[in-house]
């Protein structure tokens, strides 16, 4: 047994100065490759079998919407024709069944392409009507969402930025907007806009509808309130870190603390709250749709064609599934990817 | 405190002025006034009219004797029945009331039962059924599950007749309208609570020997159901948005029918009566809701 050493002895001990072995040598190596934010968040994600899974759904639903109109020859809002002639028996058909006039032709040697999800009540293909619907649903989701993610960081780092009586000011606007009801206004501005862009002779409002002119009016002055709030608290908080009086100490002009310090630390929560809107924005269409101030028709969307399939409830129950069921799926998938983003993405989350 | 529920009362009393400024001048921006008919009128019939109705004054002093109707609740005449629209009001808004305070007395109770059940069991197959149906009611919007529920136990199981003005008829669409509340409740009472669980006082009490009921009870969700009340507010507007379409689709005849019925006549002194009302309510129940959430935890500062 070594005797106990003198706390205050200054000899030194010589095996501090042995030379490491292999084993001590191969300890200091790194073993994993150094990572970005982004990668290290993406390995994260694809970790989250939930998130993948909703992946492989939207990249499925998407690829759908996107090479079903080039594949399938009926149009959305043509009634489909037999060689040319009126069909009067493809009423309400069922899924992969053929019309009367159809199994003739078919008989006789004509092809007929299937009817994935049968007929609805005026004899059109429901599938490619579903698809269009999905179509309207998540372009109206994506633009809209774009539109709140514009206004909003805009908005928001104005006012978190200049702070003092502006953010005040922007601020009181915000909540007054916030405390509104939203729905309901929403309501009430697209029956006042339809009367008046019905009179326009607008081309493209024409070609889009007035209803859903009025659904992007109202995101654009509604949705982005929450935004706002949200950038505005980051910018709060992110300003008042150290190493931006670092940067501002060394004299660094404004835009450059911007770009570079603000925007990437609080560019993942703008993401993840993009990602959840979009759920979020179906969901306002799909509703205004179902009560009857969606698209205009014969243009469908989930929604309508979900409010459409009610009347014939009994009969033709599959025709009311078809939309649901796939509102329901983009939705989910929507919402579980927003939350695996979360999970993989804030910083804050992840230190706990 | 005095100072939060004042200025929070004035946001409130800016946020109604606004609603009703918004419906007015939206409704005074549609093109064509009330009395061009097809068949014409005479010049000064016309003005007479037009006089009688106040529709000669400029804009903002109509806005001003609108509002001032309002005050004294006159809400105008319907352009499609004629009748006072308060009294149509008042009679739709009794069964959309009870309908909606059913719904959410029952999310509430419903998703704070859950929520606990789901955080006590953590990670166990309870917990697990709970967390995949509340993912999947927020993913579902009410005309889908309304619909769907009216096809399974109307039409396939045949349990309930599809068109019933009894009370035995309100059993779906107050389910249809409580689920995406409840699964939310769930989900916001499962975080709290676990976040009670952890708390410091919780092993204090445990360690001075309290009964496992009794803290739960006692201690935890006393704590964990603050965030609940802030819910609140929010979720009687959801139900009330949500009951235009789960009425529509159950014919009830409340107060979300009797708007979609009026939006689709164009009958737009009843479209503005109904949502200058609906916005009254929620501007209300959010002000409750926020100025309860202060009162019970005091701890909270709001700026």
């Amino acid at each position: 047994m070594e005797a106990k050493k003198n706390p205050l002895s200054m000899q030194i001990d010589p095996a501090l100065f042995e030379a490491a072995t292999e084993d001590e040598k191969r300890q200091a190596d790194v073993m994993s490759e150094s990572t970005t934010f982004f990668k290290d968040g993406m390995r994260k994600l694809m970790k989250n079998p939930l998130a993948v899974g909703s992946i492989i759904v939207l990249v499925f639903i998407i690829l759908t919407i996107a090479i079903a109109p080039l594949v399938v020859p009926y149009s959305y809002s043509d009634i489909i024709k037999v060689n040319g002639k009126r069909d009067r028996t493809n009423k309400n058909l069922a899924a992969f069944e053929y019309s009367e006039m159809e199994q003739k032709y078919i008989d006789e040697g004509g092809e007929v392409f299937p009817h994935i999800m049968g007929t609805d009540s005026l004899g059109r293909d429901y599938f490619i009507r579903v698809v269009y619907g999905a179509r309207i649903s998540l372009i109206v989701g994506l633009f809209a969402s774009i539109l709140v993610l514009i206004i909003g960081v805009i908005y928001g780092s104005i006012a978190g930025y200049t702070g003092g009586r502006t953010d005040l000011i922007l601020m009181r606007i915000v909540d007054i907007i916030y405390s509104l009801p939203d729905m309901l206004i929403i309501i009430l501005l697209s029956t006042v806009l339809q009367p008046i862009l019905e009179n326009t002779s607008n081309p493209i409002i024409n070609a889009l509808g007035t209803n859903m002119i009025c659904i992007f009016i109202v995101f654009g002055l509604l949705y982005w309130v929450g935004m706002a709030r949200l950038v505005r608290g980051q910018i709060l908080t992110i300003k008042n870190n150290e190493y931006i009086l670092a940067a501002r100490s060394i004299g660094a002009k404004p835009a450059h603390i911007i770009r570079k310090h603000i925007i990437p630390n609080c560019i993942s929560v703008i993401i993840i709250t993009t990602a959840l809107q979009i759920p979020s924005a179906i969901f306002t269409e799909s509703f205004l749709s179902f009560i009857g101030m969606g698209v205009n028709a014969p243009m469908p969307s989930l929604g309508s064609l979900a409010n459409s399939a009610r009347e014939g409830l009994q009969t033709y129950p599959m025709q009311l599934v078809y939309p649901a069921v796939l509102i329901v799926l983009i939705v989910l998938a929507f919402n579980l990817l927003g939350d695996g983003l979360r999970d993989a993405f804030d910083p804050k989350l992840r230190s706990k | 405190m005095t100072r939060y529920i004042v200025k929070r009362v004035l946001l409130a009393i800016a946020s109604v002025f606004i609603i009703c400024a918004i419906t007015f001048f939206a409704m005074n921006a549609i093109p064509g006034g009330p009395f061009n008919s097809e068949k014409a009128l005479s010049e000064a019939t016309k003005q007479v009219l037009e006089q009688r109705y106040n529709l000669d004054k400029p804009v903002p002093v109509q806005f001003v004797l609108y509002l001032k109707n309002l005050l004294h609740g006159d809400f105008g005449v319907s352009l499609k029945t004629g009748r006072d629209i308060k009294d149509t009001l008042f009679e739709c808004f009794k069964v959309s009331g009870r309908l909606g305070l059913t719904a959410a007395v029952l999310a509430v109770i419903c998703g704070v039962v859950l929520g606990s059940l789901a955080a006590l069991f953590r990670n166990g197959p309870i917990d697990r059924i709970i967390v995949f149906f509340t993912t999947l009611f927020t993913a579902m919007p009410s005309f889908v599950f309304a619909t769907f529920l009216m096809l399974v136990f109307c039409i396939t199981l045949k349990w309930l007749p599809v068109w019933d003005a009894s009370s035995k008829s309100l059993i779906l669409p107050v389910i249809a309208l409580m689920a995406y509340p409840m699964a939310y409740v769930t989900r916001l009472t499962k975080t709290s609570m676990l976040d009670a669980l952890g708390q410091d006082y919780i092993r204090t009490a445990r360690a001075k020997g309290v009964p496992m009921t009794k803290v739960i009870f006692k201690h935890a969700l006393r704590n964990a159901l603050i965030p609940v009340i802030t819910y609140v507010g929010p979720m009687l507007a959801y139900i009330l948005t949500g009951s235009l379409v789960v009425e529509n689709i159950f014919t009830i005849g409340g107060l979300g029918q009797q708007f979609v019925k009026s939006i689709n006549n164009r009958d737009y002194p009843m479209i503005m009566a109904t949502t200058i009302f609906l916005a009254v309510v929620m501007v209300i129940c959010n002000l409750l809701s926020d100025i309860a959430y202060k009162v019970v935890d005091p701890r909270i500062t709001l700026d």
